[in-house]
């Protein structure tokens, strides 16, 4: 059974990193700005469009060799959902930014529900799918089992890492990570210290925008295929992990995304499919009731 | 190869999809064609869409209902109860139809029927397969496909008789129409004394099934059936030949369409797949000159088009064999007299199901086209 439960841990990581990847950006809107994103879910679905239309203009233009192909993609995929999540930014929440704090909540359900419709109507709503982009498979004799590890997981689990890696030194070493650190644990002391706390919100969102689009990528390449719905469940298990590894901790987003994709997947191997999502769910409460801050969420101070 | 599906996926995409509202000349009798135009399974509403429409100019020509010409009216459910009894309600309120052909999904024909039983309209499914659909003793809801407990029946011993499975594995997607299915299919399996060695629901939406495949690999199973539609029967084979899974997989009426191929990633993931439906309505004689006309028009009528223009055609008949445009006695006509479709001769008993249904099992080639076996 050894083969079986290796194979259950890699399902789990390899659903587990995307999650993370988009938890990311749930994570980070509410660290800086104290606002649950919920459009957030369709930035990843616009990106899985984008995906697609990427891969087919190149093809268009004769490019044949995966390497180039995929990094085209993912060039052309960042940058235009990156632009997205600006604009979304600036529409929905900027114009928000001092009303009450429930307004920008139903302005990101109004924007949700715009995206939704914008893909259904521009793209339509049959299902789209794209060809496979990288056949073949690892195969491991493990005692009388054996763990099959397609090269496209193999791609995900390296490039969610790598995504991950890159995010972390941006935040932690660079200027603009400083700033982004700064104006989270004080705006308003930030902006008299000289920092455009307005810029730094709307990188904020591209940044969150870009990793959802990573995600995108590897998932479309790895599922092959998507609608303009896509974003709603995927959306809400990243939420959940973001909220189980503590809200406004980027470490805590990818480590919550991580456990939920495990969880998932080891219970629903050991025990029932049926009821996954409700032992994810229970998982989160027992969470919340010892650590309401999640894993690796600060405590909240009172302000005065 | 690669480059050439990328032109196609690039026009398909590039040509936004422009099919608004065919409008229709002015008419007077209005008709609703109920199912999910949008949403995962918007490729059977355009199955449905294009059967109607032909089936009404057809009908229109020939001299409409009792002189009156039909007018068509799209109600969009998405697959979704609530939004079913919704477009049921603006049907009966607003258009003022005296007849649906609809809806889809069993889980949205079902709570829409009762609607129509209380508007006192005629309501035919082209394929919602549920048993209880005309399980409720409404005098109005007729349909014009077979039953889940006929096509569980047909693919139970199938599996017995032609597989020889030893282990079979029962999937369902945990809505009415793919628990139904998967139940029925498991009752036959059961009373002929094979216990399945597995039986889980997967969830609707979503695309990930690592996790159950890897267990189906657990359990050894050499028959993967699974009761429910294409968004999901897609990833679900493609992920079990990834990890390496050869088990036959079989499912029912709910991937009979071409995106099956597209959810599934490609037809080298789908070769093999079985399918229950009923014998290929475009091999029927009685239908070519219609299939001609859709072919001419460039769409092949696959899946449920020609279901749908054949439910058309019931209800006109009924209309016209009343003499009169009551839903209540074209209902009451249409239990007492057979009616020529294009999908051949069709009768219906006392509770409106068909006196006989004619499922068989349909192989998906290396094409990704499905043929029957």
């Amino acid at each position: 059974m050894d083969g079986i439960f290796l194979q259950q841990l890699i399902n789990g990581l390899t659903l587990g990193s995307v999650y993370g990847l988009i938890a990311i950006g749930y994570t980070m809107v509410y660290g800086i700005i104290g606002m649950i994103n919920f459009a957030h879910g369709e930035v990843y679905m616009i990106s899985a469009y984008l995906s697609a239309i990427a891969l087919a203009l190149l093809a268009f233009f004769g490019l044949e060799s995966f390497p180039l192909l995929i990094l085209g993609t993912l060039l052309f995929t960042v940058c235009v959902t990156g632009v997205y999540g600006w604009v979304i930014e600036r529409i929905a929440y900027k114009p928000l930014r001092n009303s009450t704090r429930l307004a920008p909540l139903i302005s990101a359900i109004g924007m949700s529900l715009i995206l939704q419709n914008y893909v259904q109507i521009s793209q339509g709503a049959r299902q789209q799918g794209i060809p496979t982009l990288l056949d073949g498979s690892f195969r491991f004799a493990i005692g009388d089992g054996f763990v099959q590890l397609t090269y496209t997981k193999v791609f995900i689990l390296v490039a969610a890492f790598a995504g991950m890696a890159a995010l972390t030194y941006i935040i932690q070493r660079t200027r603009l990570g400083r700033m982004c650190r700064a104006t989270q644990q004080d705006r308003k002391m930030a902006s008299i210290l000289g920092i455009n706390t307005d810029r730094v919100i709307s990188y904020v969102f591209v940044i969150g925008a870009a990793m959802a689009a990573l995600a995108g990528v590897l998932i479309t390449m790895n599922y092959g295929t998507f609608d303009f719905y896509a974003g709603f469940i995927i959306g809400i298990k990243a939420f959940t992990a973001a909220v189980l590894g503590g809200i406004g901790s980027l470490p805590g987003a990818m480590l919550g995304g991580i456990i939920l994709g495990v969880a998932e997947a080891q219970f629903s191997g050991m025990v029932n499919t049926d009821y996954k999502d409700v032992f994810s769910f229970s998982l989160l409460v027992l969470i919340l009731i010892f650590r309401p801050q999640g894993l690796l969420g600060r405590p909240q101070v009172a302000k005065v | 190869m690669l480059q050439k599906i990328y032109k196609k996926g690039f026009l398909a995409l590039a040509v936004t999809s422009a099919l608004g509202l065919a409008p229709l000349a002015h008419a007077d009798v209005v008709i609703g064609v109920a199912g999910p135009h949008t949403g995962a399974n918007a490729s059977f509403g355009e199955q449905y869409w294009r059967g109607a429409s032909q089936a009404a100019e057809d009908i229109n020509a020939a001299g409409g209902l009792n002189g009156e010409k039909i007018k068509l009216v799209k109600a969009d459910d998405a697959c979704e109860p609530k939004q079913a009894v919704a477009v049921a309600n603006r049907l009966v309120d607003q258009d003022k139809a005296i007849g649906v052909v609809g809806h889809f999904c069993s889980s949205s024909t079902i709570p829409a029927s009762e609607v129509y039983d209380e508007a006192g309209i005629i309501a035919m499914t082209p394929g919602s397969t549920n048993p209880q659909v005309t399980e409720r003793g409404l005098s109005g809801m007729f349909r014009m496909c077979g039953r889940d407990d006929q096509q569980g029946i047909v693919a139970g011993d199938y599996i017995i008789d032609v597989l020889k499975a030893q282990k079979v594995v029962i999937l369902h997607d945990k809505d009415t129409y793919g628990q139904g299915l998967a139940d029925a299919t498991k009752a036959q399996l059961n009373k002929r004394g094979v216990k399945e060695v597995l039986y889980e629901g997967l969830t609707r939406g979503e695309k990930d099934f690592n996790a159950l495949v890897t267990k189906i690999r657990g359990a050894g199973a050499d028959v993967v059936y699974f009761g429910g539609l294409h968004p999901e029967a897609g990833p679900l084979v493609r992920q079990m030949r990834e990890q390496g899974l050869t088990a036959t997989f079989i499912s029912g009426d709910g991937i009979v369409t071409d995106e099956m191929v597209t959810t599934a990633g490609g037809p080298q993931y789908v070769k093999g797949t079985l399918m229950t439906f009923g014998a290929d309505p475009r091999k029927i004689p009685d239908g070519q000159a219609v299939i001609e006309k859709f072919r001419a028009n460039g769409f092949e009528p696959e899946g449920y088009t020609l279901y749908a223009y054949a439910s058309l055609q019931a209800l006109a008949a009924g209309f016209n064999g009343a003499g009169e445009n009551d839903p209540a006695k074209a209902a009451e006509w249409l239990k007492a007299n057979p009616v020529a479709t294009v999908m051949g001769k069709k009768e219906w008993d006392s509770k409106g199901d068909l006196k006989v249904s004619d499922y068989v099992m349909y192989e998906w080639d290396e094409q990704g086209k499905y043929h029957q076996k």
